[in-house]
């Protein structure tokens, strides 16, 4: 079972848009759109909003991105007037980055918390830019990206999916540039094509294991 | 005099005429600074709220403020639904089950919706939006409890009339106004101004 999420937008095609990219990151996550008015202008509506929350919740609960100024108001009053408010909530992060830093979060099964914190802090680009810290025996491979798009959105998903759950840090290095392999976001950024040549270390109780499935995902050239 | 629930129906009503007297106004006013609809929006909730009452009338006034705070959500939109809901739901929850408000009751109605505007919109005094009326009319009802609600309310509406017209020097900081920086200086905040109109309207209704 897990985390939903739902998109209040100003925009009836706003939020579907962004309910749509998130969603290919995440096939088995419940992501739905609550955009524009009933009559199909510009605004959020609430009755809409709340059946959304009400339809997307699985029993895992719900996390609630807004776009801007009275969508959050919207969102915060229908998670108050649900039966159990305490069953979905709203976060404060960039729309389009927080869906899809949500998105994977909660296909890789985290709980709602850990959902509304990967939304949350997907607008900081605190994962990029530093230097690497103190990794003690890492594990440590070099790949060369072969397939076509590199590390670009859908690949970048796939290898954050393929160690979701893992007891081990994950870090991908590019030239000086390196980024934490469980963010989808800090991955993207990084901007690795084909033909990159990108060296990954582990630690942790299950970094063999990381290591494996990554080589494995891109030896399948990250199933394009 | 007491305050029952027939009563409070009949102090909406009077919000509601005023509304879509100065409706045309709200939204000339909304049309420099936003998206020109709050007289209209405000206008179509209030209308449904006489409506809703129309038709059943709750036993207490805490149960009619919360058809009025329902009715408000779903039908007004934007910024000043979720407000306005907000205020009218938080004033119904602290009148709970009473059937008589006194002076003291309407004051911490007030006080309570107020702390619910201020939740809702995270909006302080001085960021020309609404709270700047509200806030004014509580402080000024606080003083006047002593004078009954009749009293209380005409104090409360002169503070809101003050306290809307504050704005007009103010930069926004709150909703779409806030995206005009120095450019929303100068103008009257709708929903300050929608707030001290619908106090003078309470206020006249009880007179």
């Amino acid at each position: 079972m897990r985390v939903s999420l739902v998109i209040v937008a100003h925009s009836r095609q706003l939020a579907e848009g962004v309910a749509e990219l998130a969603g290919q990151m995440a096939p088995d996550v419940t992501l739905l759109a609550a955009g524009g008015l009933p009559g199909g202008g510009i605004g959020t509506d609430f009755d809409l909003t709340v059946a959304a929350v009400q339809r997307a919740d699985v029993g895992a609960g719900v996390v609630l991105l807004y776009d801007l100024g009275s969508a959050q108001m919207t969102a915060e009053l229908a998670v108050e007037s649900l039966p159990d408010p305490g069953a979905a909530v709203v976060v404060d992060a960039p729309l389009v980055e927080g869906a899809v830093a949500a998105a994977v979060a909660a296909q890789g099964g985290a709980d709602r918390a850990a959902v509304a914190e990967a939304a949350a802090s997907a607008g900081a680009p605190a994962e990029l830019g530093q230097p690497a810290p103190e990794m003690g025996a890492a594990q440590r491979t070099r790949l060369t990206l072969q397939n076509e798009i590199g590390l670009h959105a859908r690949p970048a998903a796939l290898l954050v999916r393929s160690i979701a759950g893992l007891d081990a840090d994950v870090r991908i290095r590019l030239g000086t540039e390196e980024a934490d392999g469980h963010s989808v976001l800090a991955l993207m950024s990084l901007s690795a094509r084909k033909g990159d040549l990108i060296e990954i270390a582990a630690t942790g109780p299950q970094a063999d294991e990381a290591i494996h499935r990554i080589e494995a995902l891109a030896a399948r050239n990250f199933d394009e | 005099m007491g305050c029952g629930a027939t009563d409070v129906v009949a102090v909406l009503r009077a919000g509601a005429d005023t509304v879509a007297l100065h409706r045309v106004e709200l939204t000339d006013l909304d049309r420099p600074i936003g998206d020109a609809d709050h007289g209209e929006n405000l206008n179509r909730g209030f209308a449904a709220v006489m409506s809703a009452l129309d038709s059943a009338v709750p036993e207490t006034p805490g149960g009619v403020l919360k058809i009025a705070a329902s009715t408000l959500i779903s039908k007004v939109g934007g910024a000043a639904g979720p407000l306005y809901g907000t205020a009218f739901l938080r004033a119904a929850t602290t009148l709970g089950d009473k059937s008589e408000l006194d002076a003291a009751a309407v004051v911490g109605a007030l006080r309570a919706a107020l702390a619910g505007v201020v939740a809702r919109g995270k909006a302080d005094v001085g960021d020309a939006t609404m709270v700047d009326a509200l806030a004014s009319a509580v402080v000024a009802a606080e003083a006047a409890e002593t004078d009954g609600i009749a009293g209380l309310l005409a104090a409360a509406a002169d503070a809101a009339g003050t306290g809307a017209e504050s704005t007009i020097p103010l930069i926004a900081r709150k909703g779409r106004a806030s995206y005009l920086g120095e450019r929303s200086i100068g103008h009257l905040d709708p929903g300050a101004r929608s707030t001290a109109l619908l106090l003078r309207a309470f206020a006249e209704a009880v007179r």
